[in-house]
């Protein structure tokens, strides 16, 4: 792994590791953010800030990797299509996302919503409107997918022998 | 022998704008949706995208599309696609313990932890055809739900690790970087790692063919399925930028642990062996072919003989990408014209000569 | 946040098309050793990579291309740079690094330390690019070998003392053997591992008059 950014923009702080996982909440839940989550929320801000492409958005490859047997050493499974975007907002604000797919446009609109939620008053806005809906439906789904395969569970009963 | 020759400008495209027509079909039926395809031919999708060793249900979605359905050709049109992208990175290896489980069963234990999941399966249907389909609005049944708590589902191979009866995960040596055929030639002999590679893009029916094979006979493994598992895994990557490994979404796939039987070498005692399998999208009948390949071709790590041919790395892994297959089979309806001419003036040629010989042989028969 | 601006700006505007104009221009350089080409795109490498030294590494490395910084750009911002941009690993080994970047007045390791290629795969081999101070204020350099009619001629400042030595038992190795760009500024010129070069003398440059006009 490349160090060159390690311990990058929140060294100080003395909140910074927990400002480090609340991004990587948000991050992991903008991922999979539809793209109209992410249009309503933006269309819906009063005040949208300039912002500047630092890179991207682009589309390119991640080469998802194995493990041999299922724990053991990695191997290249195949790759996935990601698409990631990078930007700063007039404020100095920088921010990042990356999603499985190759829909930029939602990528782009991600970065800048966490661009926006290192702000605490934007934060909560953003969580109040997209965030907690968000995590509300994907739990959702993965609930009802696991009741749908909870039903076709195998309930073995054994036969009695016959022995009259 | 290749030569220049121009021409047939219009014929290619007006046969490509035949192919569009066909692809296109009866207008008064409506144009097939990606969305259509994702949702009711998704397993379709998801073998374009393990063979195309691309992760993308739209794009594989298209690909098969565009190519009217034929695997092979979308296959093509996704791995072509492919090499326009730069590549930002290798994922954290998948968590498949941590998957979020749509199917699992284990053919060698009744009960275990997590349960038998039959899941969406097309075990235990009769193979009758269903003429309900042929009505596009039936109504279908929204699916059963059991609620309540979730048991965590353990692998199989940790159960019998437990008691030291098979051997444990794969693992390369120390220092081992994973190979990546994608970027290096392939070379012989080649590690575990960079075969399951090559097999988990491999063709499903050439895979199907060389695990049956060894079921009849042909480098016999005596394999059980210790477990199928099929279900979401997140695509983790580590973010230099945000000094964060990031959650990128999650993707299907299926799982497949073989136990085989070993009885032991001067090296190990006997235990269970496994052959592994990992594929994108649900595809269990190549998770269950790659697994057997994956053990066949590790005759030479236990010391047993290479007696077939799923037990030939050689054989299997130049062979099984289809891609490559077809591109040099079908490179023969190329025109050949001049080695063709070549070919036709060498057996003029040897005719010629091989008729003296015949007439001379006949004439000293009638002689004697 | 001090290094942030550094770190994430500065890149090219349009990746695609950007990197295949300064691909454009190194490709021509290489089949036309001594041939100077120059990057008029805009972009701001950190300090203190140059111009067409940093054009040449959004162009040709990435995610496949471990990359060997000299100790003084290992110390600046150009790591966090080339990673942002450019996702390209970090190598403290010369010889697993595909490419190698000096800055102006870094000294010169020994060539035969970066990868070399192999006989089967040539190709395999560490592309050093080295920054000077001007390309042609300096001592007179002959150039010949494929690319090349007859000769051509640079004149680079700044070039590291043994750098005519270090070629010649480069150019013995063949096919094996690392290739060089030389960069000033925005200017680079390219000198494949086939190119051979000469000091001009006097002589040299008198007797080659004709030559190089016939």
């Amino acid at each position: 792994m490349n160090t060159a950014f390690a311990d990058p923009d929140h060294a100080g702080p003395p909140d910074a590791g927990e400002e480090k996982a609340r991004r990587k909440r948000d991050l992991d839940l903008l991922a999979r953010a539809s793209r109209a989550e992410l249009e309503d929320l933006w269309n819906g801000l009063d005040d949208k800030p300039a912002h500047q492409r630092l890179r991207g958005p682009e589309t390119g490859l991640v080469m998802v990797r194995g493990r041999i047997g299922g724990g053991g050493s990695p191997f290249n499974l195949g790759e996935a299509t990601v698409s990631r975007a990078s930007v700063r907002l007039a404020d100095g604000a920088v921010g990042h996302a990356y999603r499985l797919g190759t829909d930029r446009r939602a990528a782009e609109l991600a970065a800048l919503i966490d661009a926006l939620a290192q702000d605490a008053g934007r934060r909560a806005v953003i969580a109040d409107r997209l965030l907690a809906p968000l995590a509300e439906r994907l739990a959702a789904e993965a609930a009802a997918r696991a009741a749908e395969t909870a039903a076709t569970k195998v309930d073995f009963f054994t036969m009695v022998r016959g022995e009259d | 022998m290749y030569v220049a020759v121009k021409g047939g400008e219009k014929a290619i495209a007006n046969a490509h704008r035949l192919l569009a027509d066909r692809r296109r079909g009866d207008r008064s039926l409506p144009g097939l949706t990606i969305a259509q395809l994702i949702g009711q031919l998704g397993l379709a999708v998801d073998r374009v995208m393990a063979e195309a060793s691309l992760y993308d249900q739209s794009l594989a979605a298209l690909a098969l599309k565009q190519a009217r359905g034929d695997m092979i050709e979308a296959i093509f049109l996704l791995r072509a696609y492919r090499t326009t992208l730069p590549r930002f990175g290798a994922s954290v290896p998948l968590e498949t313990g941590r998957m979020q489980v749509e199917r699992r069963v284990s053919a060698t234990y009744k009960d275990l932890p997590g349960g038998q999941l039959l899941g969406p399966t097309f075990d235990y249907t009769h193979r009758l055809l269903d003429p309900d389909l042929l009505n596009e609005t039936a109504e279908v049944e929204e699916p059963a739900r059991r609620d309540g708590e979730a048991e965590a589902v353990m692998r199989v191979s940790d159960i019998l690790d437990r008691e030291g009866l098979i051997e444990p995960d794969g693992e390369m040596p120390e220092d081992h970087v994973p190979g990546d055929l994608t970027r290096e030639p392939m070379e012989f002999p080649m590690p575990r790692d960079l075969r399951l590679q090559a097999l988990a893009r491999g063709d499903e029916g050439f895979l199907l063919a060389l695990g049956y094979s060894t079921q009849r006979g042909y480098g016999r493994t005596h394999p059980f399925v210790g477990e199928i598992r099929m279900g979401l895994v997140e695509v983790e990557f580590e973010v230099p930028e945000l000094g964060l490994t990031l959650s990128l979404g999650e993707i299907r796939i299926t799982e497949c642990q073989m136990v085989n039987q070993f009885k032991g070498s001067a090296k190990a005692p006997p235990q269970f062996t496994r052959g592994y399998g990992l594929v994108f999208g649900q595809s269990e009948r190549k998770a269950m072919s790659m697994s057997l390949v994956d053990r066949a071709l590790r005759t030479g790590e236990f010391g047993e003989d290479v007696v077939a041919p799923a037990q030939d790395e050689e054989f299997v892994i130049s062979h099984c990408d289809n891609v490559q297959a077809t591109g040099f089979v079908e490179h023969l309806k190329l025109p050949h014209y001049v080695d063709f001419q070549a070919e036709l003036d060498l057996v003029r040629r040897m005719r010629a000569r091989h008729k003296p010989a015949e007439e001379t042989t006949e004439h000293e028969e009638a002689a004697e | 946040m001090p290094d942030r601006t550094e770190t994430f700006a500065g890149g090219f505007a349009n990746a695609v098309f950007d990197s295949q104009a300064v691909f454009r221009t190194l490709m021509d350089c290489m089949a036309r050793p001594g041939q100077t080409g120059e990057v008029t795109l805009s972009l701001a490498p950190p300090a203190p990579l140059g111009i067409a030294a940093g054009a040449v590494m959004l162009t040709l490395c990435d995610h496949d291309t471990p990359v060997w910084l000299s100790p003084k750009l290992s110390q600046s911002p150009v790591p966090g740079w080339l990673a942002f941009h450019g996702g390209a690993p970090l190598t403290t080994e010369r010889h697993e690094a595909r490419f190698a970047f000096f800055e102006g007045r870094a000294p010169l390791p020994s060539l035969g330390a970066f990868a070399l290629g192999s006989q089967e795969y040539p190709d395999r081999s560490t592309t050093l690019i080295i920054e000077v101070a001007s390309l042609d204020n300096g001592q007179p350099l002959t150039l010949s070998g494929p690319g090349i009619r007859d000769t051509a001629g640079i004149a680079p400042n700044g070039l590291p003392a043994d750098f005519l030595r270090q070629w010649s038992g480069n150019g013995a190795l063949f096919p094996r053997g690392v290739d060089v760009v030389l960069t000033a500024g925005r200017r680079l010129v390219a000198l494949p591992r086939t190119c051979k070069i000469t000091a001009k003398t006097l002589t040299e440059s008198v007797a080659e008059t004709p030559a190089s006009e016939g």
